[in-house]
């Protein structure tokens, strides 16, 4: 069998093939985490089963020296840990590529490819010889192998002890075991193999950089933001959010004199009832938020209609996947995006927030209450598998603590008895927000029975037409308000002068990155903007309409973010070319550069214009 | 109807209660509901057990979800905050407003369309996890608002108004409130307001989940032969175990009643409830009791009202969840944000 064709240094992808259930996923959490410490970024993605034992699970990891922290495509290195799925890794790896495997018994030739070095360690005979117990032997065999890709790849094995020790700090018997097996497997490959031409070197591109989930940075957004009430039902991709919040909050907010709470959680009967909680909790004043995903965001639409008409704060995290309720539960789409915008029955619709990484979660995490305070609406925060469940390196978070939470237009005790005219629906200020009173605020001034329409802006019973249609043009002045409020799109420039543009938005962004400089590097010059809040802001359509060919990149069929631009701002369709990847895995930067280079090909009187 | 104002004015002899507020301070709009309809005689005892209470009105956050019932909280504590949310959605809406201000009073209105039917899960869940509210469904046993189809608590046999008879067994709201665990169940009869008011003085003071399941005859739908929720027919079947007042340190009653017959529950917050017994050997602090003489009384047809059960010394969910005595919604930037050095401190620990 040859050897890999050439040296590879910090830019390679190694993808981990593990069963469900096999205590795999913290060794290869450890084996990221070595070469993150080792100053190397990395990009790591689980691909996982709807399981809890038994199915193949996938963990991969991509080595980038460059910082392209989006999925790339392809393997170098393939851990072949699962029979089950042995012909397919094996199938996908790169021609020059290495397989890694637990030789312990021996398999026929017809198992392995011509032009893929073959790497064999006797793991199971190895753990076998030194663990007595059935247990240990499957858990250890995790720790023995990283030990061994370390000696393969480079990766400093005092790196790997001092991650271990950190990770079961003042359990120092674990620490021993575990350091003990990482050897195992180190110490058989300095022995009887040779490193692998893939190689992790130390370096300095991970900086001050911090490596963490969507849903965990989005929970501590939450908590920054002031949010007091969460009511959820466990739903993946979106359920590790609820928690996280539960742990942050035990963390941050327990008074440290009584030992009190200044939080409720609510795990809810099912998700209506967790945004009917939601929905009480803002309109009596107090910071609220559920987490769930498309099936639940399917679920609450009823109440989301509510909160729209009678005006009451709420936030939705949705963490999205593929579709539908029995669908593809542990994979990433953005296919929530007109459910969610458009979410129930009339007319509604919603501010969307579009979060590109954890650094953006904890920020949009944090601004969608005072969102949803100031325009006394729902505010959904779309993140979505890929960047919820997976660990992403991301800039430190920061907080200035000078901020104040804006809690939008409440007016107080003092301000009714000083006789200030209150509407609840009453157009003051032109923008379309009108002042609301928490219930108890003053002892005949200020309450109002609190209905979906059919009343007047004093919050009185009418079914007028006229008073009807008064209230929704308010409510569409209330959204171009919120134009200016919501994140303001982000643009990149090309080098050079350019006809193409492109849209993207939300996880697509670190594979679109990556895409334009290789695109750039073939001489394909694109203008890009990342969409970051609907309603969309001008410069959106200031951009489609500057360029003459604007390609839209998006992780769902049917080009969801398309049709909203198109519906909203009424755009020509034709100029508007879909990229679409919805297969349940992560966009790569491989799939984008291909596609629009393909169209961009296919299409000579525009490269013509070029 | 709506666009028939009430006077302002009120007589100047009109009594007041202790914080200087008549009757009519308590009252809400004009009444929408047909006359006669079971649901006005709740909202006037509502009315009046506020007043006697002694609550100002404002402190008292109502909360509805869709139907006739549901309508009523308009018409009633208009100096109240009120909301008419979703269909069968009102305990979650109520548990939400609830977590977010613990100082206010909660006072769920529904139906039995709205509770035991749609919104029967909701019910369910508010009573389990003990919502500190008095949660009152105006029970017709009809869907009185879309003219008169069968609701989940008509009972099995009971004939429509058009003759049809129903074949599905009725859910007991009652029973289920005793084994999901709320800690205050009452049973009532809109046509019964001395027994009424009290029940409901009491459910407000309850600290922890309490629901009234108060018969509320439909006059339009719901009031023929062949109904057994209609007003003779409650009046003729009506077995009440105890007559109730409540006394609160403002406001003592005298109660006259031979020693022996009375029960005195001292509740949480100072309240104490007399407690008459009118059938003999009902203790209404037997929740497993309670539920075997409901059935009992069930299956002779005959409806059980009075305080069927109590729990003085019940928890709330706010007691369950540990929170601060401070109303969420009154948290401001220090004891809700962390600030930036907790925040390095957290950027420290994910590197």
């Amino acid at each position: 069998m040859p050897e890999q064709l050439k040296p590879r240094v910090n830019d390679f992808v190694v993808k981990f093939a593990n069963v469900n259930g096999s205590g795999s996923a913290s060794a290869n959490g450890l084996f990221a985490r070595a070469i993150l410490r080792m100053g190397v970024p990395v990009a790591a993605r689980n691909i996982f089963p709807s399981n809890i034992q038994g199915l193949p699970t996938w963990y991969e990891v991509r080595v980038t020296e460059e910082g392209h922290l989006g999925r790339r495509g392809g393997v170098d290195l393939m851990v072949a840990m699962n029979p089950q799925t042995w012909d397919r890794d094996v199938a996908e790896i790169e021609a020059g590529g290495v397989l890694f495997y637990d030789s312990t018994k021996p398999l026929p030739a017809s198992k392995f490819r011509d032009d893929v070095a073959v790497v064999g360690v006797p793991l199971t005979a190895m753990c076998n010889a030194r663990y007595q117990v059935a247990r240990e032997r499957q858990l250890f065999k995790n720790t023995v192998y990283v030990g061994a890709l370390a000696a393969l790849l480079g990766i400093e094995r005092k790196v790997v002890e001092e991650l271990l020790a950190e990770d079961f700090a003042g359990r120092q018997r674990l620490i021993d075991a575990n350091i003990e097996a990482l050897g195992l497997g180190f110490d058989y490959v300095r022995e009887q193999l040779k490193p692998l031409k893939l190689q992790v070197r130390r370096a300095d591109k991970v900086g001050e950089r911090i490596y963490v989930e969507g849903n965990a940075a989005a929970a501590l957004g939450a908590v920054y933001g002031g949010a007091t009430v969460c009511a959820w039902y466990p739903i993946t991709p979106s359920t590790s959010l609820a928690e996280a919040f539960t742990g942050y909050c035990q963390q941050l907010r327990t008074d440290p004199e009584t030992g009190q709470a200044r939080y409720a959680i609510i795990q809810g009967e099912d998700e209506i009832a967790s945004i009917g909680i939601v929905v009480g909790a803002g309109w009596n004043g107090a910071r609220a938020f559920t987490a769930t995903s498309g099936p639940g965001v399917s679920l609450m639409t009823e109440f989301i209609g509510l909160s729209y008409f009678a005006e009451i704060p709420a936030v939705i995290f949705d963490v999205q996947r593929g579709g539908p309720s029995t669908g593809m539960p542990t994979r990433t789409q953005q296919a929530d995006i007109l459910a969610a915008a458009y979410a129930s029955h009339g007319d509604t619709k919603h501010p969307l927030l579009l979060p590109c990484d954890p650094g953006e979660c904890f920020e949009m995490g944090a601004l969608a209450f005072d969102l949803a305070d100031r325009l006394q609406t729902t505010i959904f925060v779309m993140l979505d598998l890929d960047i919820g469940m997976n660990e992403w390196l991301t800039e430190p978070f920061k907080w200035d603590d000078a901020r104040r939470l804006d809690r939008g237009k409440v007016m107080t005790a003092q301000e009714l008895e000083a006789g200030r005219d209150f509407g609840r629906y009453l157009d003051v200020d032109g923008d379309g927000i009108p002042y609301r009173t928490y219930p108890g605020t003053h002892p005949s001034l200020g309450a109002y029975f609190t209905r979906g329409t059919s009343r007047n802006p004093y919050a009185r019973y009418s079914e007028e037409g006229s008073v009807y249609v008064g209230n929704m043009e308010r409510l569409l002045r209330k959204f171009e308000t919120a134009k200016a409020l919501v994140p303001a799109p982000i643009l990149r420039k090309a080098r050079r002068k350019t006809p193409d543009g492109v849209l993207y938005f939300g996880s697509t962004t670190a594979a679109m990155q990556e895409a334009l400089d290789a695109l750039e590097g073939q001489g394909r010059h694109l203008d890009a903007m990342r969409v970051r809040g609907f309603p969309f802001a001008d410069e959106v359509y200031a951009f489609i309409a500057a360029h003459e060919r604007v390609f839209l990149v998006e992780q769902n069929r049917d080009a969801q973010l398309k049709t909203l631009i198109v519906t909203e701002g009424g755009v020509d369709p034709a100029k508007l070319v879909s990229v679409l990847h919805y297969d349940g895995t992560p966009i790569t930067a491989r799939f984008i550069a291909g596609e629009i280079a393909t169209l961009i090909s296919v299409a000579p009187v525009i490269e013509a214009a070029e | 109807m709506t666009y028939i104002t009430k006077p302002q004015l009120h007589h100047p002899a009109l009594a007041k209660n202790a914080l200087g507020y008549t009757r009519r301070d308590y009252e809400g709009r004009v009444s929408t509901l047909c006359a006669g309809c079971g649901h006005d005689s709740i909202s006037a005892a509502i009315i009046q057990a506020v007043y006697e209470l002694e609550l100002p009105p404002h402190r008292i956050a109502k909360l509805s979800g869709i139907g006739c019932s549901s309508k009523t909280p308009d018409y009633f504590l208009g100096h109240s905050h009120g909301f008419n949310t979703v269909h069968g959605r009102m305990p979650s809406v109520l548990t939400g407003a609830n977590l977010a201000n613990r100082d206010l009073i909660y006072l769920g209105v529904s139906g039995d369309g709205d509770s035991a039917s749609i919104g029967l899960g909701q019910f369910a869940h508010a009573m389990r996890r003990g919502v500190n509210m008095l949660y009152i469904v105006e029970n017709n046993g009809v869907y009185g608002l879309t003219k008169g189809q069968f609701s989940a608590t008509s009972d099995k046999g009971s004939k429509s108004k058009r003759g049809v008879v129903n074949h599905d067994a009725g859910i007991d709201l009652v029973s289920m409130a005793l084994t999901l665990g709320a800690t205050f169940v009452a049973r009532s009869f809109s046509g019964d307001k001395d027994q009424l008011t009290p029940l409901i003085r009491a459910g407000l003071m309850h600290q922890g989940a309490a629901f009234i399941d108060c018969l509320s005859p439909c006059v339009q739908f719901n009031n023929h032969a062949g109904s057994t929720k209609s007003f003779d027919y409650v009046r003729e079947h009506n077995e009440a175990v105890n007559r109730l007042d409540v006394i609160t340190p403002r406001a003592p009653i005298h109660v006259d009643y031979a020693p022996g017959e009375t029960v005195q529950v001292a509740q949480h917050d100072g309240s104490v409830l007399s407690l008459h017994k009118l059938a003999e050997l009902y203790d209404p602090s037997d929740r497993a009791a309670a539920l075997g003489f409901l059935q009992a009384k069930q299956a002779l047809g005959e409806i059980v009202t009075g305080l069927l059960y109590i729990d003085p010394s019940a928890g709330d969910l706010h007691e369950a969840l540990n929170t601060v005595e401070t109303p969420l919604n009154a948290l401001a930037e220090p004891e809700l944000v962390p600030g930036a050095a907790a925040l390095e401190a957290i950027n420290a620990s994910l590197r």
